[in-house]
């Protein structure tokens, strides 16, 4: 049953318990605040459990340098985040930070890959931008006794890419959050957020939980939540498929994009992206088309067998790049969203925390806000 | 130890980690390396943990073998035939080859 949570009261109240959410509320913890995280049940889109794993910089901030950074400092802050969660927890999230690959089939992704990479790179990403072409022999050489397939010419190379196990990610922020005094609200639904003197009372269907700032980490509940508070953000679901075989040796000394091995040695296969609304059924169509090109790329891979497919709802905004706002009409109810809350996770709970508790933004959070998407909407 | 019981069933020559071994007709392979040695079948892939043929149904997956060189089959589910081969399996799988 829900606990009954009438007048209980925090300093920030965090909406959401998928990636995002914890993050954020570990650093507030971390700064002395009492914070509860309001979630919902296990009957609501949780993409949070449906993620592949990537600690990923390489090919993300196209059109937004700022984003590059932000995906650069969350990489760079890993090891620590990582580290002191095992500490704390005793769950070993599995990080690891070997550099990653996307491997390149044939000239014409080879051209693409190139023409993107260097768009991002004189789009201002290229300051200390480490992402490099590699050939096919180059890639032999990173992934000994691989057999690659025929189509693979050469790979983008970045040494900041790294994964990590996204299911121990999430328990770990979620034990060291009660750990460190944090109150996790299951069954807490939210249906709105009235203001109530200088603080905000949100409305739960476990009763009202009133806090001073209020988080919005809600994920695609984020459409319904915040056009009523000032935070009207054009998110939408973007599916995306994964498909996990039984467990091998280890054979993948770092991932390669759509393709990376667990420590327990399965091997995860990706991913794809479909515009399919709130349809997060798989699709065995692009179960096969993903095991084909996986074929095509480690021709290995075809005598495995595939013991788990899922697929999940991104949570992508027009530019794929992330929200930090605050609500201009709604002072101290803040939104953040975006499709990479496993690389960001760092960078959450290390930095953006920091500005949710009252510090200045940080100089990425120019590019962040919600005045980009209405630019957008004019030049359209 | 388990026993086979009786059987007039005709003889299958088999080979268990290269050794030859009379199996009989019908049974299969997980029956057939119990009545061989009714010990562990294999290790688990992470913990190098002991395991043995359990549901003999298909469901568990603990019987987990090396069938005529294809790793991770499931031997309570394939019936022994002339001349296969099979091993037991130590840890996770190779991907290629026999590495």
């Amino acid at each position: 049953m829900p606990e009954k949570s009438a007048h209980k009261t925090f300093d920030v109240a965090v909406i959401g318990g998928g990636m995002i959410g914890p993050a954020l509320s570990l650093g507030l913890l971390a700064r002395g605040l009492r914070v509860c995280i309001l979630d919902e049940g296990d009957d609501v889109l949780r993409v949070a459990r449906g993620n592949f794993g990537l600690v990923w910089f390489q090919g993300k901030g196209f059109g937004m340098p700022r984003y590059v950074e932000w995906s650069r400092r969350s990489a760079t802050l890993y090891p620590e985040f990582a580290a002191e969660l095992k500490e704390h927890t005793g769950v070993d999230v599995g990080h690891a930070n070997p550099g990653g690959l996307e491997l390149l089939l044939g000239e014409q992704e080879l051209a693409h890959r190139q023409h993107y990479i260097g768009q991002i790179y004189q789009q201002g990403g290229g300051k200390d931008y480490e992402v490099e072409f590699i050939d096919r022999k180059q890639v032999e050489d990173m992934l000994p006794g691989v057999t690659l397939g025929d189509d693979v010419i050469g790979a983008s190379y970045s040494p900041i890419d790294g994964h990590v196990n996204p299911l121990f990610l999430l328990r770990a922020m979620h034990t060291r959050f009660q750990q460190a005094g944090g109150t996790y609200l299951p069954h807490h639904r939210v249906s709105g957020v009235n203001k109530n003197g200088s603080a905000y009372d949100v409305i739960t269907e476990a009763g009202p939980v009133s806090a001073a700032k209020v988080v919005i980490a809600a994920g695609h509940g984020l459409k319904q939540l915040g056009p009523p508070l000032g935070l009207d953000i054009p998110i939408r679901p973007q599916r995306g498929h994964i498909l996990v075989t039984e467990r091998t040796k280890q054979i993948l000394p770092m991932p390669i994009s759509a393709f990376r091995q667990t420590v327990e040695g399965s091997i995860m296969l990706g991913v794809s992206a479909e515009e399919a609304g709130y349809d997060d059924r798989v699709d065995t169509a692009t179960v096969a088309g993903i095991a084909e090109r996986a074929g095509r790329t480690f021709p290995a891979l075809r005598n495995l067998n595939i013991v788990r497919s899922w697929a999940a709802l991104r949570v992508l905004t027009p530019d794929k790049c992330p929200v930090y706002a605050e609500s201009q009409s709604h002072p101290g109810i803040y939104a953040v969203a975006s499709h990479s809350g496993v690389t960001l996770a760092a960078v959450n709970a290390r930095v953006a925390a920091n500005w949710i508790a009252g510090d200045p933004a940080p100089d990425e959070f120019e590019a962040f806000g919600v005045e980009r998407f209405d630019a957008q909407k004019t030049s359209q | 130890m388990l026993k086979r019981r009786h059987s007039d069933a005709a003889v299958v020559q088999i080979s268990i980690d290269g050794e030859a071994v009379e199996a009989r007709d019908g049974e299969s392979v997980a029956a057939a390396v119990l009545a061989y040695a009714g010990e562990a079948t294999r290790t688990t892939p992470v913990s190098g943990a002991p395991r043995a043929p359990y549901c003999l149904m298909g469901v568990c997956f603990e019987c987990l073998m090396e069938i005529d060189g294809v790793p991770n089959r499931q031997a309570c589910m394939i019936r022994v035939s002339d001349g296969m081969s099979i091993r037991r399996q130590q840890g996770a799988r190779a991907l290629e080859g026999d590495a």
